[in-house]
């Protein structure tokens, strides 16, 4: 019985001095292997008397399984600490990494832009465009702006050399596009028309003579002001946070009648206005061949870049045009 | 238009409360407040004091010293940067303490080694009026008889608290350019009673029909023409009353006869002209168009101008022009100093008309702004004329007997049929005949023949804007108040969606800033000279008004501007970079047609870079929209590198040009390095066919790979040798890609080795090493049929 623990000892010490896995490994035939002492005394039992042999057999093999399970232990330990040297080894400081690419930035305008027209393409409008040059007739006539109208005057139009004097002109707002929607495309009609618009404003922090408006039109049947005033309603709340209280106040456009200015208040209790709003003027409706009994509609516009400078809080909107990348890549 | 409390309860004695709220219902009627003040409040401490003596000050030249004296005799030494006063005027006086309205405190300090003890104010300065130009004058205002030296300014003054308003008054609203017209809004609005007082006056001995004589020979320019003679006028300065509310009101004080004739205008909207009764022999006018062939008059302001048929001219007995009607008066009828008949010109003239001289002659005036958006033809012009006979007559004058009263043509105001349900189908309400006939009322419009489904309603004369019963929908919507009125939203049967161009549009700018460009967008103006820097014709649209004259040509192309982006940036040691952008370009059109040409273009431009990063940008384009046959064919496009620049060919059409720009005008502009370039009509190619991407099904069967490299001249573009690869390797080259060029030894001179990887693949077997002996045989043919193309060992 003894010799069978001399043996596993024997065996044990043999495993303790494996310095890793690998010579672990080596060891194996000459623990386990058909030569082994271990495998040698197994077949010494048959020598044993009946009675001795069970006794014997259960202490060789208990000897045996207290070798295989150290064995299995001290390999399972070797790995380990190699596994743990490796990766110490290879032990990396992730914040060492030299300047990736440039990432890119799009425009502020283009990002605030983006996200009014996908409010509006979920309140169910489509995206309209138009030149950005224009006559007369699309910017001013269509629009009930008579050439005598003071209003006129007030769009500080900027006017180009074609066509007879002040017929052609860089737009001074998106309107037109409304007019060119209302002259090719039968009602309803559900759009808003960004883009570029242009006065005679001398740039400063809070002017440019090329700035970014978006305007909206509806035209269906049975449409009022409170339609008006729940859209505007809708889409301050989508765009600024359901907190947001919107009002209309009367005002003047010779393009809409009722006309309004619309502001909105937000958590510190002041209002604050954001844009022109009214119901379409039956003389547009008629200069664009809609009938005003049978269609009604409103308009609103306000001004992209206002909204991009109260997001980001930029200070100077001529930074919109410089093109400088210290201030692109904030946004 | 600024109003004053004290001056509107003159209508509506009622109106009261806190200025705020006032405001908030102002604004809500479409009378935005833009500013409010509180005057003669916070005026402790500001005297009555008298100037004693006057000289410069030893050591500054904008600073004078000025001795006054506060009604003890002793002259007290202040430092004044106005030099408006004369020895012996009488001013407000801010003394040591005096917290002004604007907070600044008045403190005994030095300036440049001189004691100031105190300030001498400005109508500004004490919250009247904006008047900033000097101190405020009161030596023919005050008699320091009745009122001593030293005397607290608001009771020298006779002032009280009051509140003034600058309102936005919108061009529909001609009543509101009056006092009195905001008064009846904001009366209607609280429900009070407004009125207009009653003031009259004594007629003298003469009677006016014998000293004027007014004949309308245009009937479409003046509707309406009232005059009146008045006698024994003496100029001198109005009284102080006057001059405060004209002062508060953006007036400054001129004379007794004027200042009456702008209070009028401020307190009824009814601007009035007043000639020198002498100067006008007969007293006889004729209000005619000027002459076709042009004539000429010198204006009150001494410059000569011209009239066309279209402008309005006041007319003598002679004929001679002595005035432009509802513009500006002649110099020669003027009053002056000496004058002491003055007639009195209550017209209403043709706003189009008007607007239109306004315009030409651009002199806009307070009388000019409220003749063109539309006066009151009605009994206000009588009520106007009798209140400047009341006023004049109060400094001593004496108005002839009679009003010569001449019509012209005035708008039609007949009662007009309203639809009740048209007015509620506009609004968005359900509002009775009754409730909208109160609203109506309220603001002095005729409401009859109300039934349940119409009723007849009569604009008054003092709303010229205001017509149709879409004018009158909004009338009644103003007085329910636009905001009681419920929110609704309409719900459109069609889907919102971009359009495919559209949605291009911006995976275009998405694929690009993935790529680590920045999107500019600079504006759209070229100096004079740009253009032809880049090499571009001088042909681009300009401007009539351009604000500078750098800004006056519209783009043709973008690289003037992206060039000046790159030159900015790297003269602020930013860089390299990328940018982008999506814009408008203006080309010159055909001559039928009026609009430029414009098309929507996409540029890159990379700073320190070389042609082959802009063909990269090409490439992602291409992955981005799917083109359909890319082709660069070489060009030397303006601007651009000659031997470093291709057209972008796809399907056929040039669709831009790609490359490097050419270093000469890249210096041009300032630019530093190389810069790689590629400007696209990105219009164009979203319009024509794209995005065209068709599923193939991936093999189950293993693919080969084989190198080849061939010796190509440089005559040869290595995209000739891929199409060759391509057509050699047929449908069975599932990929083909340059991956090595090289020059120099072991390869001939004028020639370099370009190396491609050739992947073989397919869809239903595994190739054979014999065929795929046969496809590298076939391709090395393809490519070798290229002139002076060799297979390298």
């Amino acid at each position: 019985m003894s010799s069978y623990d001399d043996l596993a000892s024997q065996a044990l010490a043999e495993i303790e001095q494996a310095d890793g896995v690998d010579a672990l490994d080596a060891l194996r035939p000459a623990i386990f292997g058909k030569k082994a002492p271990l495998t040698e005394a197994k077949k010494g039992l048959g020598q044993l008397e009946p009675d001795e042999r069970k006794e014997a057999g259960q202490a060789l093999n208990a000897a045996r399984q207290q070798v295989e399970a150290a064995f299995d232990e001290r390999r399972a330990g070797l790995a380990a600490s190699a596994r743990a040297e490796a990766l110490e080894a290879e032990r990396m400081d992730l914040t060492e990494h030299l300047g990736a690419t440039a990432g890119g930035h799009a425009h502020i305008v283009t990002q605030t832009r983006d996200r009014l027209e996908d409010i509006f393409i979920g309140m169910g409008y489509s995206i309209a465009e138009g030149p950005e040059v224009e006559t007369a007739w699309y910017n001013f006539e269509a629009l009930n702006i008579p050439e005598w109208h003071p209003a006129r005057g007030s769009f500080d139009t900027i006017f180009v050399n074609l066509g007879e004097p002040e017929e052609v002109m860089l737009r001074s707002h998106t309107s037109p596009v409304q007019i060119r929607t209302m002259e090719n495309q039968e009602p309803p009609i559900y759009i808003v028309c960004p883009g570029r618009v242009y006065r005679t404003d001398t740039a400063d922090a809070t002017h440019l003579p090329a700035f970014n408006q978006i305007e909206g039109l509806v035209i269906d049947k049975g449409i009022t002001l409170g339609d008006l005033a729940g859209t505007i309603d809708q889409f301050v709340k989508a765009l600024l946070g359901p907190d947001l209280e919107t009002r209309l106040r009367p005002s003047y456009f010779p393009f809409t009648e009722p006309s309004a200015e619309f502001d909105i208040r937000g958590a510190d209790g002041s209002w604050l206005e954001l844009g022109g709003c009214g119901m379409v003027h039956p003389n547009t409706l008629r200069a664009c061949g809609i009938d005003p009994e049978e269609w009604q509609g409103f308009a609103f516009g306000f001004g992209i870049d206002r909204l991009a400078v109260m997001r980001y809080q930029t200070d100077d909107l001529r930074e919109f045009v410089n093109n400088d990348v210290r201030f692109l890549k904030q946004f | 238009m600024k109003v004053l409390l004290s001056w509107l309860r003159e209508f509506a004695p009622d109106i009261d409360g806190d200025p705020v709220e006032l405001g908030e219902e102002m604004s809500a009627l479409g009378l935005a407040v833009e500013d409010m003040t509180i005057t003669g409040e916070g005026l402790d401490g500001i005297v009555l004091a008298k100037v004693l003596d006057l000289r410069p000050h030893p050591d500054a030249d904008k600073i004078q010293l000025v001795d006054v004296d506060m009604g003890d005799g002793e002259a007290l030494q202040v430092c004044c940067g106005a030099f408006n006063m004369s020895v012996g005027d009488l001013i407000p006086f801010a003394t040591i303490g005096t917290v002004m309205p604007n907070g600044m405190e008045i403190a005994q300090r030095k300036l440049r080694g001189e004691m100031s003890n105190g300030m001498c104010c400005s109508a500004a300065e004490m919250g009247m009026g904006e008047d900033h130009d000097g101190i405020m004058l009161l030596t023919n205002t005050i008699d320091t008889g009745a009122t001593p030296l030293g005397t607290p300014i608001t009771e020298a003054l006779g002032m009280e608290r009051d509140v003034l308003w600058d309102l936005e008054v919108n061009a529909n609203r001609p009543d509101a350019m009056s006092v009195a017209g905001v008064a009846r809004d904001l009366a209607a609005t609280l429900g009070v009673p407004f009125a207009f007082p009653e003031h009259t006056y004594t007629p003298g001995s003469g009677l006016v029909t014998d000293e004027a004589k007014i004949e309308i020979i245009d009937p479409s320019l003046c509707g309406r023409f009232l005059a009146r003679t008045i006698h024994g006028v003496e100029i001198g300065t109005s009284p102080l009353w006057m001059q405060q509310r004209l002062t508060a009101l953006g007036m400054r004080p001129i004379n007794s006869v004027v200042d009456i004739s702008n209070y009028v205008m401020l307190e009824l909207g009814q601007p009035n002209h007043t000639y020198d009764l002498d100067t006008v022999p007969g007293g006889h006018i004729r209000v005619r168009r000027a002459h076709e062939a042009g004539e000429t008059i010198t204006t009150l302001d001494g410059v000569e101008r011209s009239l066309i048929a279209s402008d309005g001219v006041i007319a003598d007995g002679s004929d001679r022009a002595i005035g432009i009607a509802g513009v500006m008066g002649g110099l020669d009828t003027e009053i002056g100093d000496t004058t002491t008949s003055v007639l009195l010109e209550m017209a209403w003239w043709d706003p189009p008309s008007i607007s239109r001289t306004i315009k030409r002659l651009n002199l806009p005036s307070e009388a000019g702004t409220r003749y063109r958006r539309g006066a009151d033809w009605g009994e206000n012009m009588v009520r106007a004329v009798d209140r400047f006979c009341q006023l004049i007559g109060e400094a001593g004058a004496t108005t002839a007997t009679g009003t010569i009263d001449e019509h012209g043509t005035t708008p039609d105001r007949a009662p007009r049929p309203v639809r009740i349900a048209r007015v509620n189908g506009i609004l968005g309400t359900d509002l009775s005949a009754t409730d909208m006939q109160g609203h109506l009322e309220s603001i002095g419009f005729d409401v009859s023949d109300v039934s349940d489904d119409s009723m007849q309603v009569t604009v008054p004369t003092w709303r010229w804007d205001t017509e149709t019963e879409t004018d009158i929908a909004e009338e009644v919507g103003r007085m329910y108040g636009f905001e009681t009125i419920t929110k609704t939203v309409p719900k459109p049967e069609q889907n919102g969606a971009l359009t495919p161009y559209q949605a291009d549009r911006r995976a275009v700018r998405s694929a690009l800033v993935g790529a680590g460009c920045s999107e500019i967008q600079p504006m759209p103006f070229l100096a004079p000279g740009d253009l032809a820097r880049v090499g571009l014709p001088e042909d681009g649209v300009t401007l009539t008004n351009p604000l500078v004259h750098e800004e006056s040509v519209l783009q043709t192309s973008l690289l003037p501007n992206h060039l000046k982006a790159v030159a900015y940036n790297q003269s602020h040691r930013s860089g390299p970079v990328r940018l982008f952008e999506v814009a408008r370009v203006f080309l010159p059109s055909g001559e039928d047609q009026l609009l430029p040409d414009e098309r929507e273009h996409l540029a890159v431009i990379i700073s320190e870079a070389e042609a082959p990063a802009a063909v990269e940008m090409l490439d992602i384009l291409d992955r981005t929209l799917a083109l359909p046959n890319v082709q660069l064919r070489p060009s030397t496009p303006a601007g651009m590198h000659p031997t470093r620049s291709a057209d972008v060919v796809i399907a056929g059409k040039v669709r831009g040009h790609v490359g490097e720009v050419d270093p000469a005008v890249a210096e041009a502009y300032g630019v530093a390095g190389r810069a790689a370039w590629i400007e696209l009509d990105l219009g164009s190619i979203l319009d024509g066919p794209h995005g065209n991407r068709k599923y193939s099904p991936i093999s189950k069967f293993p693919s080969s790979d084989l190198d080849l490299a061939f010796e190509v001249p440089d005559t040869v573009t290595a995209a000739n040798i891929l199409g060759a690869l391509r057509k050699g390797g047929g449908k069975q080259l599932v990929d083909a890609h340059l991956f090595d060029t090289y020059r120099g030894t072991g390869v001939a001179e004028g020639a370099r080795s370009l190396a491609f990887r050739l992947r073989f693949q397919a869809s239903d077997r595994t190739l054979t090493d014999t065929e795929l002996a046969e496809l590298r045989d076939a391709c090395i043919a393809a490519a070798q049929k290229q002139k002076g193309v060799t297979l390298r060992g």
